[in-house]
């Protein structure tokens, strides 16, 4: 276990983890999968397209976000439905040809439309907030390598400082032994 | 660029991307069309044509608002001129981003990637031009306001949810609101890229800040991809829906030549072929103005043309079928609405419209003609105005003469309903040429994942490539 001063970067600063850059998809994701495998929970890999597997090779595991699709839905459907039976029956009944006030059938178009519009917004919604998005800084953009090249062509591997198995030497030796072609000090 | 591809797919490439481009080509190659200062100068002429035809709409709208809807040719019997011809035009042409970006993905379509973020950012524009006349055709749209929404109003007026109106204004503004929301998820790594690799300072915030901090987290990625498939997944029977509540807007009615079961479908298909020529229309300028041959590739021209031509031939299926209906009837209406559509005075644009939607689409049987980008833009503008006939036909020859020879009448398009049209093509151009210069048209990161580098070296493709 490292102590509060190894907590620092060359700079003197903070530090927020190790950060590795990697040649290539495969080096990435078997890192990544050892690193995991390794105890280390505190993990992030970083690629400019989406690569099957490697969040899942770190352990995630997350499957909210269909659940704010269903309440989304549910909900549009229920406010889509309510909303043409109160005007209809309630606040503003008018006879239309003999009609019943409660005329099912038409109320379901519209009822539709909110469904899938509430169960996009909460989806969308729900995949930014999972994501703790907006999130406009990051400790890892100091990282010159990373902010150059993470949305472009980098592949990238993060070990954060407050992960309990965390050492700046231990760690550093682990990422190196993987393969890493560039390991940097990520500053907080 | 067809042929010598066999050798790069087998290397873990893409049929869809032509060999040799890396995750570093891809990026600059795309975010370079927007990060540069030399601008082509054919994006300059198409910007000012379209911003002239754009002033156009503004005189038009004002001095509708000043003067009425009067200045258009609506009177009785056909209240709905160019308003709801021009409506439904547009709203069609829309349907072939959702399309290509919710069904292909769901489909697993790999050359949906390429024009995806360019064909959604029509369905935008288009959704966009659509609006615009139904809200014009009220009059007074700030005093309309309350039986198009259900809002609480000091009149305690609520909207009639018995009208297929209030089902189009809740379909459309789902499909727009849905659109665009879609259409930004899409954009949020790639407006990181672009963020990352902007020079000038305004563009590093601006980017920035629509970004929201994306850095490509792998934790990230697999919400967001599932976000995707979920979206995809609520966007395809929304977009089967628009334009089935399009045209029940028509089909609920008694009218005949609206009064028909096939509308829905037909409907659909119709917008779904407009989509795809109006993609066409648009992709095979840009793709030589900007040298994206690498990404737009004969065989994407080749897809969509198919697409075009088997929903063409649904399309031309629909008007067959109105026909026979109007045989097999034997209800005088029914068959007179057909004979006067065929020899009646509008017979000319009924004809003109079989011949641009039913002829001229069967060049594309030809392969040689569906990967030849002029022969094969000659057929889009074909279709564009085809699709545009059928509705002033589905409007005009069916209100004009309906069941009492008292109330015919002629409708005459007047110079504002013209100037209107060209108005809204105007703010589509200008919106359109405004988002080529301004965001990636292509949408970075799908491509990147077309690029060997993508995949672990050795394994090559994991899912199957479909066309």
């Amino acid at each position: 276990m490292s102590d509060h001063a190894s907590m620092q970067t060359a700079t003197g600063g903070a530090l927020y983890g190790l950060c590795a850059e990697f040649a290539d998809t495969g080096a990435l994701l078997s890192a990544a999968g050892r690193v995991y495998r390794e105890g280390y929970r505190n993990i992030d890999a970083f690629s400019p397209a989406p690569i099957h597997g490697l969040a899942e090779a770190m352990g995630q595991n997350d499957r909210r976000l269909p659940k704010f699709t269903l309440l989304g839905g549910l909900s549009g459907t229920a406010a889509g439905y309510g909303l043409g039976y109160w005007v209809s029956v309630w606040a503003y009944p008018l006879n239309i040809g003999g009609r019943p006030l409660h005329s099912w059938p038409a109320f379901i178009i519209p009822a539709y439309e909110t469904t899938i519009l509430f169960a996009s917004l909460a989806t969308a919604i729900g995949m930014i907030i999972l994501c703790g998005l907006p999130h406009p800084y990051h400790p890892l953009f100091n990282v010159k390598r990373f902010r150059e090249h993470a949305t472009n062509d980098g592949l990238f591997l993060c070990v954060e400082s407050t992960d309990p198995k965390f050492d700046r030497v231990a760690t550093r030796q682990l990422l190196e032994s993987l393969g890493a072609k560039e390991i940097n000090e990520v500053e907080a | 660029m067809v042929d010598n591809t066999s050798e790069h797919v087998a290397a873990g490439g893409s049929p869809f991307l032509a060999p040799g481009n890396t995750f570093t080509s891809i990026t600059n190659k795309i975010t370079g069309i927007v990060l540069t200062k030399r601008t082509p100068l054919a994006w300059f002429i198409g910007f000012f044509v379209g911003f002239m035809l754009l002033q156009s709409l503004m005189v038009s709208l004002v001095w509708i608002l000043l003067k009425g809807v009067g200045v258009w040719g609506v009177n009785q019997p056909i209240g709905w001129g160019f308003a709801i011809i021009n409506f439904v035009w547009w709203i069609g042409i829309g349907h072939a981003g959702t399309l290509i970006s919710a069904i292909l993905l769901l489909f697993r379509a790999q050359w949906r990637m390429s024009i995806s973020r360019a064909a959604e950012a029509m369905t935008v524009f288009a959704v966009m031009c659509a609006a615009i006349f139904p809200v014009f055709h009220t009059g007074r749209p700030w005093l309309a306001a309350y039986w198009l929404f259900p809002y609480p109003n000091v009149m305690g007026i609520w909207p009639q949810f018995r009208s297929p109106l209030i089902w189009d204004v809740f379909a459309v503004s789902t499909y727009a609101t849905v659109s665009i929301v879609f259409w930004y998820i899409g954009l949020i790594p790639d407006l990181a890229s672009m963020r990352d690799r902007a020079k000038n300072r305004f563009a590093q915030v601006a980017y920035g800040i629509f970004s929201m901090g994306w850095r490509g987290s792998a934790r990230h990625w697999q919400r967001y991809e599932l976000a995707s498939l979920l979206l995809a997944g609520l966007s395809t029977p929304l977009v089967l829906s628009v334009h089935t509540v399009v045209s029940f807007d028509f089909s609920a009615g008694i009218v005949p030549g609206w009064h028909a079961t096939i509308f829905p479908p037909y409907f659909v298909a119709g917008a779904v072929y407009a989509g795809f020529a109006m993609v066409l229309t648009l992709l095979i300028p840009f793709r030589v103005i900007y040298g994206l041959q690498d990404f737009i590739t004969e065989r994407h021209l080749n897809n969509m043309a198919k697409v075009t031509l088997v929903t063409g031939l649904i399309v031309f299926y629909g008007y067959m079928m109105e026909v026979f209906f109007g045989w097999y009837s034997a209800n005088q209406y029914e068959s007179y609405m057909i004979f006067n559509r065929q020899h009646g005075p509008y017979a000319p644009m009924y004809w003109f419209l079989i011949f641009c939607n039913g002829v001229v689409p069967q060049l594309l049987w030809s392969k040689k003609i569906r990967t030849s980008p002029v022969p094969l833009f000659a057929v889009c503008m074909f279709v564009n105005i085809g699709m545009w006939l059928e509705r002033f036909v589905i409007v005009v020859t069916s209100l004009h003469r309906d069941f009492l020879p008292g109330s015919w009448g002629m409708y005459y398009p007047t110079f504002w309903d013209w100037s209107t049209f060209a108005g809204t093509i105007g703010l589509f151009l200008t919106m359109f040429y405004a988002f080529v210069r301004l965001l990636p048209m292509i949408s970075i990161f799908e491509i990147r994942t077309l690029s060997p580098d993508a995949h672990p070296h050795g394994h090559g493709e994991e899912e199957g490539a479909h066309v």
